[in-house]
């Protein structure tokens, strides 16, 4: 029994032949592919700049903590190091009461600003100003401060955190689930639309098999159609998607009420969309020729 | 060499459409299956191309045991013959060359085996200059050669041709036929499953008459002749 061997340079030529005889069937495949990669991608990059906000003002999200009245300056400030070794703690910055107070004169400017020009620098305690690594940990990070001997009341705006961290959580779920959601429906659209493309080739597979063709020479040229054609709808859906992402980014910098939402610049990202557009194209339109096929190789 | 020996075949839907068939094929013999539609010639060329197993019997083909055979020794199984179709089946978008060479490609042949054997074939069934015409462009009979010319080019042990002429004229017919006597003369097993008992009793051949899911003739002559009755 001799074993047939891997013609490469022929299942690629057949495969390649096969999306030019099929031409419309071909252009039906890549106009899916390029569809649910427009989609998928399109509402990964949503989460993904979602996700780079919420980013942002989490880390410019801090609390203060502010110390005892009996304190000196130099007691205050020497409890900087005990307050940077709390886990979770990622920078401490110690406020005098006379920065305290410039600070608060300063948000005051413009409406009332006379009225505090007489505030005496005792009326404000020192302060730190602590910032966190995670924000899902902030609870128990500002109990561990509130420990400290010295600190007298920490303000903490604890709902605020807990909403940042469920609306992070709740959008990476919600973008994980959809895009699942869509690579299975894409994955079942992209396999019906190879399917139908190879219902009309389901006689040369019954003559090749009766010619004594095995299963993977068969299988072959489709796999490698499907892979040409996953590739090419990969590509295709990347530049499109270029120029979705400029369209939204240049609605939203000539909106009046939106244009403060800054948006990762498309050539940042562009390696990696490339890169899981090409990979999920590869997946689908391997995947969808070996499963369009497996019904007719059973001859 | 095919041999059954009490083959039953039961299809899923209850139909028995072979009631314990006995019948041995050697090498090099021409042998025609007859019998009229339903009697469960196409069952016994389906069984010796591995389309459909057996119920029960013992089924052998060119040295390969159907019964044991494991689904990726049937491609090399089926390598062993050459099938022809009534309605010819060749690839519409391949030439008449094209058609035998991915036939050839099938197996592993090289471009070098190709290009020396495809065109003695097609000089054999007596198509050469026909090589790049698409089979649209070709009569009935000259598909049925491209067919015939497929069927042929790897070589086979054995020619099993269903109905081979049933979609041609009677002229066209008796030169198919002609052809794959001749391609017997040359070595190679026929076996011609038909129903058309004029082309049966111009050649001098063994005749295996089935009906209703058994052999009921099988002899030298015509299409049913009772003093062979089995």
């Amino acid at each position: 029994m001799k074993k047939q061997r891997f013609d490469i340079g022929f299942y690629l030529s057949e495969g390649a032949k096969s999306i030019f005889t099929h031409g419309f069937m071909s252009f039906a495949s890549v106009c899916m592919i390029v569809a649910c990669l427009l989609i998928m991608g399109s509402f990964s990059l949503v989460a993904l700049n979602l996700n780079d906000m919420l980013g942002t003002l989490e880390r410019e999200n801090e609390f203060r903590a502010y110390i005892d009245e009996s304190l000196t300056e130099e007691e205050a400030r020497a409890l900087k190091s005990t307050l940077e070794a709390i886990p979770n703690v990622d920078s401490v910055t110690f406020i005098t009461r006379e920065e305290a107070r410039a600070q608060f004169v300063e948000n005051r400017e413009g409406e009332t600003a006379a009225l505090w020009d007489e505030l005496p620098d005792e009326a404000l305690r020192h302060r730190y100003s602590i910032h966190v690594v995670d924000i899902e940990q902030l609870q128990s990070t500002v109990a561990e401060v509130e420990k400290v001997p010295g600190v007298a009341k920490i303000n903490a705006a604890l709902e605020v955190a807990q909403g940042f961290v469920i609306v992070r959580n709740v959008a990476s779920a919600v973008a994980i689930i959809l895009v699942v959601i869509l690579v299975v429906i894409s994955l079942f659209i992209i396999s019906n639309t190879i399917k139908l493309a190879t219902f009309n080739r389901r006689e040369e597979i019954a003559i090749l098999k009766m010619c004594g063709a095995t299963d993977s020479f068969i299988r072959w040229p489709f796999i490698f159609e499907g892979l040409i054609l996953g590739l090419f709808g990969a590509v295709a859906a990347f530049f499109l998607e270029w120029g979705v992402y400029g369209l939204i980014g240049r609605a939203i910098e000539s909106s009046d009420t939106i244009q403060l939402i800054t948006l990762i610049p498309y050539t940042q990202m562009a390696p990696m969309v490339l890169a899981i557009f090409a990979g999920t194209g590869f997946v689908i339109g391997v995947l969808g020729s070996v499963l369009a096929i497996r019904k007719f190789l059973q001859v | 060499m095919i041999k059954l020996i009490g083959v039953q075949k039961e299809y899923d839907n209850g139909t028995k459409a072979l009631k314990g068939v006995d019948l041995q094929i050697n090498d090099g013999e021409f042998v025609f299956l007859v019998g009229p539609s339903g009697s469960g010639k196409s069952t016994i060329l389906k069984l010796i191309t591995a389309e459909v197993a057996p119920t029960s019997g013992s089924l052998r083909v060119n040295g390969y045991n159907l019964n044991t055979i494991r689904p990726r020794q049937v491609p090399y199984m089926r390598r062993t013959l050459g099938v022809i179709f009534q309605d010819f089946r060749l690839i519409e978008k391949k030439t008449v060359y094209e058609n035998l060479a991915f036939a050839m490609r099938a197996i592993g042949a090289t471009q070098r085996d190709i290009r020396k054997r495809a065109p003695y074939v097609l000089e054999l069934v007596g198509l050469a200059g026909k090589e790049d015409n698409f089979p649209s462009e070709l009569s009935g009979g000259e598909q049925q050669r491209v067919a015939v010319a497929r069927a042929l080019v790897n070589n086979p042990i054995m020619i099993v041709a269903d109905e081979p002429t049933g979609n041609l004229d009677p002229q066209r017919s008796l030169e198919i036929m002609t052809l794959l006597e001749r391609i017997n003369t040359l070595g190679t097993t026929v076996l011609v499953v038909t129903h058309e008992k004029d082309l049966v009793n111009r050649f001098s051949k063994r005749v295996v008459a089935i009906e209703s899911g058994r052999v009921i003739s099988d002899g030298m002559g015509g299409y049913y002749n009772e003093e062979t009755e089995v």
